[in-house]
């Protein structure tokens, strides 16, 4: 039983990575019904950025924000300079989905050539050797921290999306663009914050999870997967879902890799993946939407 | 601007004999390259070739169809590994090329029963689902993978007195050309109507009378036949199997190499793979450059020119047929 918690409580830990991967992801595909492929490579080019700063000994309390900023400025940056002008020429949603590939390519051969492909460690405040106990369950003080700064960050997100104007105004304009913009809301800037977010929540969950693995260009590859598997598991147009289905794909996890084996634990994600889009594919907590002709 | 007026003509490849001299032309310098003795040129056309086929069957299931796809690298290596077993343990190596292609063909109708319910993004993510699950599972069995030390394939003999190398340009030229005969008859058939309908709007598609299971499944078997071919072929000129060889930017490369050549183009697939081939040859130097140049071609043609290089090479002979006029 105590081995069962001990599993639970480290898959509770990447899970809130995974949540907040997700979240972004999820944020992104009610507001634009675009699936962001590219939102891996703005979490290593933000992790990237933090990496930098580190080492031009700027301290983590400046460097962690400076580094989010800059991952929420690429996303709007992207959103204002490529994909409103695609809209604009009618663009598929297919092709813009195809957009985000050809993003997730540019960042992802920037990143190497700027950065090289050697790995590199993160510098980071917290040390995942150090443990702490409670009543014989063990958890790293890393763990613990991505756990609180997942709730914390998926805690706030709620926040801004439920109790301020600007979350009406997402919310508003998720629900119905052509009637939010009838009602005044610069539908736009909403969007572009919308992705602003997401990829800030993205490199917030990179700056955590580069001490646990090993920095290099390709590092978020997986996580980013997960996520994806998370928020198609939460459903992919609710926010809730994202983070239940965060934290549920991680303790699942952590349970296979302890009881079934290790080797199986990386696929687990994507037996979850087909077998919710065989099942039930608008998610547990997702609204699917009727097409019709 | 063509007008036919029977269903042979329509059914017909090759309309005005100019279009035909044109063709010859091209495949008589394919044929005329391996006399040049530049052994590199040789080998690049090769692998233009190989990877023609795999982009013609993804362009037959994205471009045609419009069923986004990104299990592409899963695919190869279903059919390389196929191929590789099969020639280790005897089988003659047209029946084992021909069980590479029915074996990709048999996954890719398993992973095409969930697109009869998925749409769009949904379907994107569980194909690239599937292309990582099946390089995991390499990774971690090597009973399939042939562990640490990969898998060796007996390259195919020097035939009729050329050298290896040339034979198997010419092989791999002949394979290219069937397929793209193939491809070609597909399209202007029925079932090629039947993909294009359920690409608009499968709903109407089906008040049509296609019977969407039916060629949805055709779809994905036939873009996964190619593939695997592709895979066998891959592994038939490198000699040698890993699992790194199938990894997620393979799968993207096949993409890229559909939306450059143009969406719903056979030509354009060959172009497009040619591009993505040949394109970073160029940047030798900078390898790391390669998925920035792909990125901004994607971007670029996306935004400016959505069907492609086909597109573009379209406008460019409308542009000079109808000169002076416009």
């Amino acid at each position: 039983m105590r081995q069962f918690m001990q599993y639970v409580i480290s898959g509770l830990a990447t899970g809130s990575i995974y949540a907040l991967v997700a979240l972004g992801l999820a944020l992104i595909y009610r507001s634009t019904r675009i699936l962001n492929f590219a939102h891996g490579d703005m979490a290593t080019a933000g992790t990237f950025v933090a990496f930098s700063l580190l080492g031009m000994n700027l301290a983590p309390i400046i460097s962690f924000p400076l580094a989010i900023l800059s991952g929420s400025a690429l996303a709007m940056l992207f959103y204002f300079a490529i994909l409103v002008p695609a809209q604009r020429r009618n663009a598929t949603p297919l092709g813009q989905i195809i957009l985000t590939v050809g993003l997730g390519l540019i960042l992802q051969g920037l990143i190497s050539y700027l950065w090289g492909t050697d790995t590199k460690t993160l510098d980071f405040p917290l040390s995942d050797t150090k443990l702490w106990r409670f009543q014989g369950l063990v958890i790293s003080e890393l763990g613990l921290g991505t756990f609180v700064i997942g709730l914390l960050g998926s805690g706030l997100l709620y926040l801004l999306v439920q109790k301020t104007r600007l979350g009406i105004a997402m919310r508003a304009t998720s629900e119905n663009l052509p009637a939010a913009q009838t009602l005044g809301i610069p539908t736009r800037m909403i969007l572009s914050l919308s992705w602003g977010l997401a990829a800030g929540l993205s490199v917030l969950a990179g700056v955590f999870l580069a001490p646990a693995l090993l920095l290099d260009p390709f590092f978020m590859l997986e996580p980013f997967l997960k996520g994806f598997a998370a928020a198609i598991l939460g459903g992919l147009n609710s926010l809730p879902g994202a983070i239940l289905g965060g934290l549920i794909l991680g303790v699942a996890e952590s349970l296979a890799g302890g009881y079934i084996t290790i080797a199986f634990k990386n696929t687990l994600a994507f037996l979850i993946i087909i077998v919710i889009l065989m099942v039930r594919h608008e998610g547990l907590l997702g609204t699917e939407f009727k097409e019709r002709v | 601007m063509d007008l036919t007026e029977s269903y042979r003509e329509e059914l017909r490849l090759i309309r005005k004999p100019w279009t035909g001299a044109g063709i010859s032309l091209v495949v008589l310098a394919l044929l005329v390259i391996p006399w040049l003795k530049m052994d590199y040129l040789v080998y690049m056309a090769t692998v233009v070739f190989i990877y023609a086929i795999g982009v013609q069957g993804q362009n037959i299931l994205i471009g045609y169809t419009g069923q986004i796809s990104f299990g592409q690298a899963g695919f190869l290596a279903i059919g390389a590994y196929t191929f590789g077993h099969a020639s280790a343990s005897g089988i003659p190596l047209p029946l084992g090329l021909f069980a590479a292609g029915v074996m990709a063909g048999i996954f890719g109708l398993i992973v095409g029963f969930p697109s009869l319910r998925l749409k769009g993004p949904y379907l994107a993510i569980a194909t690239m689902g599937f292309g990582i699950a099946v390089y995991q599972i390499l990774l971690n069995s090597e009973v399939i993978s042939g562990g640490r030390m990969g898998l060796t394939v007996k390259k195919l003999p020097a035939l009729f007195g050329l050298t290896q190398q040339v034979t198997f340009y010419y092989f791999t030229l002949l394979l290219a050309l069937i397929f793209t005969l193939i491809s070609y008859n597909t399209i202007s058939s029925y079932a090629g109507r039947a993909f294009i309908a359920i690409r608009d709007n499968d709903i109407a598609a089906e008040a049509m009378g296609v019977n969407l299971a039916r060629y949805k499944l055709l779809s994905f078997g036939m873009s996964s036949f190619y593939l695997g071919v592709q895979g066998a072929l891959f592994s038939l000129l490198i000699g040698f199997l890993e699992p790194n060889l199938f990894t997620f930017m393979e799968s993207v490369t096949i993409f890229v190499a559909v939306i450059i050549g143009g969406l719903a183009s056979i030509g354009g697939s060959i172009m497009g793979a040619a591009f993505v081939i040949l394109v970073p040859q160029l940047f030798g130097g900078l390898r790391e450059l390669v998925p920035v140049i792909f990125g901004v071609a994607i971007l670029v043609i996306l935004i400016f020119e959505p069907h492609g290089i086909a597109g573009r090479w379209l406008k460019i002979r409308l542009y000079f047929r109808n000169w002076p006029f416009r």
